[in-house]
C-alpha cells in the first residue's frame, strides 16, 4: 500500500521534474529545523547537480570540483569586497564567469587523460588552486578567508530588494536554482545530452558514430563547472565570507558523497543527497564529535551495497533494486 | 634570492632525495596495486598516516625503534589484507571508479578514526638515539637519520625487485599484471596473489609513514596531502610503471626541495606546474604506455 503510493509519487516526479521541483522547494524551508539549512540544501544541491552532469551523465569522475565552487565563491566575493562593486548581479556574473573559464582551462588539461587519471588530475589541479588562494593573501585573505563581503540590496527593475532576511535569501536562491534545474533539463533533453550519455555508456562507440567526443566532454566539463561556480557564488553571499577551505579537497569530497548518496545519474539524486548529507551532518554533529567518520562509513556502505543511491533505488524499475 | 652556498644547496639536494624516497615507497605500492588489479587505492595515503601513528604507539610500548620499524608496517599491512579481502574484493568486475570511491570513503573514515583514537593534535616522534646526530660527510653535516631513510628506501626497492624478478610468486605477479585471464586459465589462484600484493603495497605505505614520522611530524591530514603528491608522481611517471614511479618520485622530491630553498611560497604549486607540462608534452607520462586502464 505504502510502497505503491511511493511508486506512484516517484513516477509522477520523474515525469514532471521541473513542476515537482518548484512545488517541493517552495515549501521546503518550512519542513527543516531552520531556514538557513534549507538554503544550504538548495546551494549544495546545485553544486551536486553540476558534479552529477559530469559524473552521472558523462561518466567522468572529478575529485576536484571544489575548484569551480571556490572560483565562483572567490570571484563573487572579490568583486564585492575588494573591487567594491555594488551590483549583486554583476558580482554573481563574475563568479560564474571565473568558474566557467577555470573549468575550460583545467578541463583542457585533465581531458588529455581518461579514466582514473582524469580523477587524479582534477584533484591535483584543485589542490593547486587551493595553494594559490592560500598564498595570495592580498586578494583572497589567505588562511583567514575572504571577509567583509557586503550583502547589497538586490537591484530589480523599478525596485531593490533586501536579502538580509533568511527567507528572502532562500527565495532568491530558489529562483536561480530553478532556472539552473530547467537549464540542466534542457541540456539533457537535447541531442548534446544524448551524446553525453552515449559517451558514458561506450565512448569508443560514440567516436565511431562520428562525434568529436573530446569537444563534447570539454563542453560538459565547462557546463558542470559553471553550475558549481554559481553554487559557490551564492554561498559566498549566504555566508558573506569565503573560507579558504572552500577550495580544499574536503569540499570536493562533500559533493562526491552527496551525489552518490542521492544517486549519480538521476535527475533529483543530487538534491536528495545534499538534503540527506546536510541534515545528517547537522543532527550527527550535535552528539558525535567525529561525525565525518559515520558519514565515511555510510558512504562506503552505499558504494558496496547501494550504488544507485537513494533516489536511484526508489525510482529503479521493479525487480532491479 | 638568498645567499646560495654550495653546502646548503647540497644539503637541500640530499633532503630532496629523502622526500623523493618516501614518495617512491608510496608510488611503487600504488603502481603495483594498480598494475595488477586496476584498483586506484585512494586510501594509500591514509595507510601511510596510520603507519606513523601505529609507530608512535608501538614505540611507546616497546621503547625500541628497530622493533617498531618491523612491527608497525606489519600491523598496517595486515589491516591492508583485511581491507582487500572484505571490502575491495567485492568490487572486482565493476567500474574502476568504484574501488576508487570506496577507498576514498575509507580514507575519510580513517582520518577521523585516527583523531578519535590518538586525539586531534599532531604528535611528535623522535628518531632513535643512534641516528639522532649529524654525520660529517667531508663537505657538509647531514642528519644521520635522513641518510638512514635513503638507505632503507633503497634496500626495500632492491628487495622488491628481487622478489618480483627472482621468485615464483614474483613471476605469477608479473604474469597476472599482463594477462589475468590467462594466468587463471593455467589454474593459478590469483585471488591469493592479489591479496598478497595489496598487503605488500599497504605495508610499504606503512613503512613510509614510520620513516616520515620523525622528520615531518605525525598528524591526521598527512596522508591526504601526500596522496595528492603521489598522484602527481604517478601521472608524471606513468601508472603501472615501476621505473617510472622511481624516477618521477625522486624528481618530484628534488623539485619540491629545491623550490623550497629558492622560492618557498612556490614549493607547493610547482609540482602541479611540472605535471601540467608533462601532460602537454607527453600525456602518457615519462614511462607510461598509453591506454593502460583508460
Amino acid at each position: 500500500m505504502i510502497r505503491q503510493a511511493l511508486r506512484r509519487l516517484t513516477a509522477w516526479v520523474t515525469a514532471h521534474p521541473i513542476v515537482a521541483f518548484i512545488v517541493f522547494f517552495a515549501g521546503f524551508p518550512f519542513l527543516v529545523p531552520y531556514q538557513s539549512l534549507a538554503t544550504q540544501v538548495l546551494i549544495f544541491g546545485l553544486f551536486a547537480l553540476g558534479f552529477n552532469l559530469l559524473y552521472g551523465y558523462t561518466g567522468l569522475l572529478s575529485f576536484g570540483h571544489a575548484a569551480y565552487y571556490g572560483l565562483g565563491a572567490y570571484g563573487t566575493g572579490i568583486a564585492l569586497a575588494k573591487l567594491k562593486l555594488t551590483s549583486l548581479w554583476v558580482a554573481l556574473g563574475l563568479g560564474f564567469g571565473a568558474a566557467m573559464v577555470g573549468g575550460a582551462v583545467v578541463g583542457f588539461f585533465c581531458l588529455r587523460r581518461r579514466g582514473i587519471y582524469f580523477a587524479m588530475l582534477t584533484l591535483a589541479f584543485a589542490q593547486m588552486l587551493y595553494f594559490i588562494a592560500f598564498h595570495a593573501a592580498d586578494l583572497t585573505g589567505g588562511d583567514d578567508g575572504l571577509r567583509g563581503i557586503p550583502l547589497h540590496p538586490l537591484g530589480l527593475p523599478g525596485m531593490s530588494l533586501s536579502l538580509r532576511h533568511p527567507l528572502a535569501f532562500y527565495f532568491f536562491s530558489y529562483v536561480l536554482v530553478v532556472l539552473a534545474v530547467a537549464a540542466l533539463k534542457r541540456i539533457l533533453d537535447s541531442p548534446f545530452g544524448a551524446v553525453l550519455q552515449a559517451i558514458r555508456e561506450n565512448s569508443d562507440r560514440a567516436v565511431a558514430c562520428g562525434y568529436d567526443i573530446n569537444r563534447i566532454k570539454l563542453l560538459s566539463f565547462v557546463f558542470s563547472a559553471s553550475f558549481a561556480g554559481l553554487a559557490g557564488a551564492l554561498d559566498a553571499l549566504r555566508l558573506t565570507v569565503v573560507p579558504v577551505d572552500s577550495l580544499y579537497y574536503t569540499t570536493s569530497a562533500q559533493v562526491v558523497i552527496m551525489t552518490l548518496l542521492g544517486g549519480a545519474g538521476t535527475f533529483f539524486g543530487p538534491f536528495v543527497g545534499a538534503a540527506t548529507f546536510l541534515v545528517l551532518a547537522d543532527r550527527l554533529s550535535l552528539f558525535i564529535e567525529f561525525w565525518p567518520l559515520v558519514i565515511g562509513v555510510i558512504f562506503m556502505a552505499f558504494v558496496l551495497f547501494l550504488p544507485r543511491g537513494i533516489w536511484g533505488t526508489l525510482t529503479a524499475p521493479e525487480g532491479q533494486r | 634570492m638568498p645567499d646560495v652556498s654550495l653546502t646548503a644547496l647540497t644539503a637541500q639536494v640530499f633532503t630532496g632525495l629523502v622526500l623523493g624516497g618516501i614518495l617512491v615507497l608510496l608510488a611503487i605500492g600504488l603502481s603495483l596495486i594498480f598494475g595488477l588489479m586496476t584498483v586506484v587505492n585512494f586510501a594509500h595515503g591514509a595507510f601511510y598516516m596510520l603507519g606513523a601513528y601505529v609507530a608512535f604507539s608501538v614505540m611507546g610500548l616497546t621503547k625500541n625503534f628497530w622493533a617498531t620499524l618491523v612491527l608497525a608496517p606489519l600491523v598496517v599491512g595486515s589491516l591492508g589484507l583485511l581491507v582487500e579481502r572484505f571490502l575491495i574484493r567485492r568490487l572486482y568486475g565493476r567500474s574502476p571508479d568504484d574501488p576508487l570511491l570506496l577507498t576514498f570513503g575509507l580514507s575519510l573514515a580513517m582520518v577521523e578514526g585516527v583523531k578519535l583514537l590518538w586525539g586531534k593534535i599532531g604528535l611528535t616522534v623522535d628518531p632513535p638515539k643512534q641516528l639522532a646526530a649529524a654525520v660529517d660527510l667531508g663537505f657538509m653535516n647531514f642528519p644521520i637519520y635522513r641518510l638512514f631513510v635513503i638507505a632503507v628506501t633503497a634496500a626495500v626497492l632492491v628487495a622488491l625487485w628481487l622478489f618480483l624478478e627472482k621468485t615464483n610468486v614474483g613471476l605469477i605477479i608479473r604474469a597476472g599484471s599482463r594477462d589475468a585471464l590467462m594466468v587463471r586459465a593455467l589454474g593459478l589462484n590469483l585471488n591469493r596473489v592479489w591479496l598478497l600484493v595489496f598487503g605488500i603495497g599497504i605495508g610499504m605505505a606503512g613503512l613510509a609513514g614510520v620513516l616520515a614520522g620523525p622528520m615531518r611530524g605525525v598528524y591526521a591530514e598527512m596522508g591526504v596531502e601526500i596522496i595528492i603528491e603521489c598522484f602527481v608522481v604517478v601521472v608524471v611517471g606513468g601508472m603501472g610503471s615501476l621505473p617510472g614511479a622511481i624516477v618521477a618520485g625522486l624528481l618530484m622530491g628534488e623539485i619540491v626541495s629545491l623550490t623550497t630553498f629558492f622560492a618557498p611560497r612556490l614549493a607547493e604549486i610547482v609540482v602541479f606546474v611540472v605535471m601540467a607540462v608533462v601532460l602537454l608534452v607527453r600525456p602518457s607520462g615519462l614511462f607510461g604506455e598509453a591506454g593502460l586502464a583508460e
